[in-house]
C-alpha cells in the first residue's frame, strides 16, 4: 500500500489556518501544564531512567514475558489469542463478536484497534462498533480521522463539535460550551452503555507475573466499557508488556503527567482476568504482532517499543504544531509516528519512508519522552536506512543523482585536511556571484531548493586556521 | 501451539539474535532510587491528601467520628439524594436512618446484585475505600467488603466516599505496594479514582463530569 508523502500532505494542512490557530492552542496549553506537574516532581529523571531500562528489559526477553502473560491470564480466567497481523486480529475478534450474536459493540478509544482498522472489519460483518471516547465519538460522527494520540478532535474547535452534534445526534437547541456538549454525548451513550453485551478495549499495560490490564482514562467510558459488558475483549500489542504489578508505580507516575498533565487522571481500571460477580464474566485477551517484531529486529530502532502513548512529544514538536496529525497519513502522528508508522509498514510504502524527514532534529521529542527514547537518533538512523535502500534500488540512475554526486565530493573534500581548504578557496572565489549585502539569498539549478526558503552565510574571508597563522608571523 | 503463537515467538526470537543466551531478564539493571517511602508526618499527609483532592474539584470535608453520620445525612439532603446505593459490608450506624431522613437505602447484596438499571436510576452511592493517595489525591478501591463491585461506583452521579485518615499514604509508590500481595494471590479489581469523571477533549477545556460519577465527595475521617 502507498500513501502519499509528507511534504505532500504538508502542504495543504500548513495553509488551513483554522487548523494551526486549533492545534497551536491546543498544544500550547498542555505544553505548559505537563511542564508544571513535572517540575514538582524532584526524582521525575529517576523515573524516566528506570521506566526506559524495565521497557528495555521486556523487549529483550519479550518471548519469555509473553509466555509468562500468556500463563497468568489464563490463571486468572481469561483467553488469550495471537494475531500475526491485522487480518488475523480481526478475524479473532469478530468471530468473538459473532459468537455473543450482538450487532453493536461499545469501544474505549485504543489506537491499536484504530491501526487494524478493527471498525471497518465489524461492520463489514454488520457489526456497529461505538466510539466511547468523547474525542473518538466527534471523530466517529464526523467520518474524520483522528489526528492527536491523546485529543483525536484536536483539530476541531467548540463550534465544528456543535455543528456536528446538532446534525448526527439530532440536538437541535446546543450551546457550544464544552460542558454543554460533554452532556450531549453522556445523554447519547448512556443508554448505549447500559444494553452492550460486548465490549472492546485496548490496553496501556499488561502485566506479564499476574496477567493483570490496565486502562488509564478521564472520562469513565472506559470504566463503562470494561465493567457493564458481560464479554469484554482487549486488544494489545505486543509490546505493552511490563514485568511485574509494582512496576506500576514508575509508569503510572510517568504516564498521567506526561500526557495529561495530571498528577494523576481520574480514572484507573486495573483487572486481573476475571472476578466472580463483579464486571464480565468473559475476558479475551488479543495479542498483536503488526509488524512490532519488525521493529524488534533492529537494535537501534527498537527503542520505539518502549512507548507508551503519553503524546508529549506531539505537544512540543514544531512540526506537529504547524500541519497537525493527518500529514503523517498515520493512527501514529507526531515524532513518535515518524519512526513508528515507517517501521511498522516498511520503508517501500513511500509515505511511511517521507516520515523521517518529517523533523528538525531539535530533540524537543527526546527531552520530554517519559521513557527516554532517542527519537532524533532513530529518525537519523531510519534516514540512513532510506538513502541506502535507494541506493541499491537505483543502481546507475542514483550515481547520476546530482544529491548523491554532491555528497560524494562533499565526502572526498572532508576526507583529507589539504583538499578540504583548497575547496574552501574555490568557494570563496565561487559564491562571489551569488553574495548581496553579506548573505546568499539565491543558487542557482539544484541548489535552489536550499535557498528557496532560507538565507546562507557566505563562507568568511578568512578560516580561523588562517586567522592564527597570521597572528603567530 | 497455534500456529500464530508459534511465529510470533520464532519472529521474536530471531529479531532478538544479539542477546547473549545466559542473559536473564533481571540483568538489566533498573534504578528504584525515586521515592518509595513518604517522609511526611501523618498530620501532613492527611492534609496534603485532603488539598489535592480538592483540586480536582470534589468536594473535600475532614469529620470527626462521632459526628460521620450526620454529616453524611447532611449530604445527602444537600445533594438531593433520594435513592442511595450501599455495597455489602458497609457499616450500618454511618448511614442515614429512613424515619428523619428523606433516603431510601438500596442495598446491593452477593445473590441479590441491584439491576444496572437500578443503579443508573439511584441518585447516588456511598462507599469506603482500600486506601488513599496524598501525592495525587487518588482514591482506591479493590471491591472489598463497604467498596462493592465495581460498577456501584460507575453508575450513580454522585460517589460519597469515607476514607479514614490512617488509610492515607503519602506517594504513590506506597500505593502500588499496597495491594502487590492481593494482586498476586486473589487478583481483585482495582481503581484508581482522582476526582470526578472529566474530559478535556474539547479544546483542552477540561469539564468535569461526562460518564462517571459527575460528583465526587470525599469524607476524611478522625477516629
Amino acid at each position: 500500500m502507498q500513501t502519499p508523502t509528507f511534504e505532500e500532505s504538508a502542504k495543504a494542512y500548513l495553509s488551513d489556518t483554522q487548523l494551526r490557530r486549533n492545534i497551536g492552542h491546543a498544544t500550547h496549553t498542555i505544553r505548559d501544564k505537563r511542564q508544571t506537574v513535572v517540575d514538582e516532581m524532584p526524582d521525575w529523571e529517576v523515573l524516566r531512567e528506570a521506566g526506559s531500562s524495565l521497557k528495555n528489559r521486556i523487549m529483550r526477553h519479550l518471548d519469555e514475558y509473553l509466555l509468562q502473560l500468556e500463563e497468568s491470564v489464563r490463571q486468572a480466567g481469561g483467553q488469550v489469542h495471537w494475531a500475526r497481523d491485522a487480518g488475523e486480529a480481526n478475524r479473532i475478534i469478530v468471530d468473538l463478536v459473532k459468537e455473543q450474536q450482538v450487532e453493536e459493540v461499545v469501544k474505549v478509544k485504543s489506537i491499536t484497534t484504530d491501526e487494524i482498522k478493527l471498525n471497518r472489519a465489524l461492520a463489514e460483518e454488520g457489526v456497529r462498533a461505538l466510539e466511547t471516547d468523547l474525542a473518538e465519538l466527534i471523530v466517529q460522527l464526523a467520518g474524520d480521522e483522528p489526528s492527536h494520540i491523546l485529543v483525536p478532535a484536536i483539530h476541531k474547535n467548540r463550534a465544528e463539535i456543535r455543528e456536528l452534534f446538532r446534525k448526527k445526534l439530532n440536538q437541535g437547541e446546543l450551546s457550544d460550551r464544552p460542558e454543554d456538549l460533554a452532556e450531549a454525548a453522556r445523554l447519547y451513550l448512556r443508554k448505549k452503555f447500559l444494553s452492550a453485551k460486548v465490549g472492546i478495549s485496548g490496553a496501556n499495560f499488561a502485566v506479564a507475573d499476574t496477567g493483570t490490564v490496565a486502562v488509564v482514562e478521564s472520562e469513565g467510558n472506559g470504566r463503562m466499557c470494561t465493567t457493564l459488558p458481560e464479554t469484554l475483549i482487549t486488544v494489545m500489542g505486543i509490546e505493552k508488556l511490563i514485568p511485574t504489578w509494582r512496576d506500576f508505580e514508575v509508569f503510572m507516575q510517568l504516564l498521567p503527567r506526561s500526557s495529561t498533565a495530571e498528577r494523576m487522571n481520574p480514572y484507573n481500571s486495573f483487572w486481573t482476568g476475571v472476578t466472580e460477580g463483579d464486571g464480565p464474566q468473559e475476558f479475551h485477551l488479543v495479542l498483536l504482532d503488526n509488524g512490532r517484531t519488525n521493529v524488534l529486529a533492529d537494535e537501534v530502532g527498537r527503542q520505539t517499543l518502549n512507548c507508551i502513548r503519553c503524546s508529549a512529544c506531539l505537544n512540543v514538536c514544531p512540526v506537529y504544531e504547524r500541519t497537525g496529525g493527518h500529514a503523517y497519513h498515520s493512527v501514529y502522528p507526531g515524532p513518535i509516528g515518524a519512526i513508528l508508522t515507517p517501521q511498522l509498514r516498511g520503508l517501500e510504502d513511500e509515505g511511511a519512508a517521507s516520515l523521517p524527514y518529517a523533523s528538525t532534529l531539535c530533540g524537543a521529542c527526546y527531552e520530554v519522552c517519559p521513557v527516554k527514547i532517542n527519537i532524533p537518533d532513530v529518525l537519523v538512523h531510519l534516514r540512513g536506512k532510506i538513502v541506502d535502500r535507494k541506493k541499491r534500488a537505483g543502481g546507475l540512475n542514483a550515481k547520476s543523482d546530482p544529491e548523491y554526486i554532491g555528497m560524494r565530493l562533499m565526502a572526498r573534500a572532508f576526507k583529507s585536511r589539504s583538499r578540504y581548504e583548497r575547496a574552501q578557496k574555490m568557494a570563496r572565489v565561487g559564491q562571489k556571484f551569488f553574495v548581496k549585502d553579506g548573505t546568499i539569498s539565491k543558487l542557482p539549478g539544484e541548489l535552489s531548493g536550499w535557498t528557496a526558503m532560507r538565507d546562507l552565510k557566505p563562507i568568511p574571508n578568512q578560516t580561523f586556521r588562517e586567522w592564527w597563522g597570521d597572528r603567530d608571523e | 501451539m497455534s500456529e500464530a503463537k508459534k511465529a510470533i515467538l520464532e519472529k521474536i526470537r530471531n529479531a532478538l539474535g544479539e542477546v547473549p543466551r545466559q542473559e536473564r531478564p533481571e540483568d538489566i539493571t533498573v534504578p528504584r532510587h525515586y521515592r518509595q517511602q513518604g517522609n511526611r508526618a501523618a498530620g501532613e499527609v492527611v492534609a496534603l491528601f485532603a488539598g489535592r483532592v480538592g483540586e480536582y474539584k470534589a468536594t473535600v470535608q475532614r469529620v470527626n467520628a462521632n459526628a460521620l453520620a450526620g454529616v453524611i445525612a447532611e449530604s445527602c439532603r444537600r445533594e438531593g439524594v433520594e435513592k442511595l446505593v450501599v455495597p455489602d459490608g458497609f457499616p450500618g450506624e454511618w448511614l442515614p436512618g429512613d424515619e428523619d431522613d428523606n433516603v431510601r437505602l438500596l442495598h446491593d447484596k452477593p445473590g441479590e446484585p441491584l439491576s444496572h438499571r437500578a443503579l443508573d436510576d439511584s441518585d447516588g452511592v456511598i462507599t469506603t475505600c482500600a486506601l488513599g493517595v496524598a501525592q495525587t489525591g487518588t482514591i482506591i478501591l479493590d471491591a472489598g467488603a463497604g467498596q462493592g463491585r465495581r460498577v456501584l461506583t460507575l453508575l450513580p452521579d454522585y460517589h460519597l466516599c469515607i476514607v479514614k485518615e490512617e488509610q492515607i499514604v503519602e506517594l504513590v509508590s506506597e500505593g502500588f505496594t499496597h495491594f502487590e500481595q492481593a494482586v498476586r494471590e486473589e487478583g481483585p479489581p482495582i481503581t484508581f479514582i482522582s476526582g470526578p469523571s472529566a474530559t478535556s477533549d474539547i479544546e483542552l477545556s477540561r469539564v468535569e463530569g461526562v460518564h462517571g460519577p459527575r460528583r465526587l465527595e470525599v469524607l476524611i475521617v478522625q477516629e
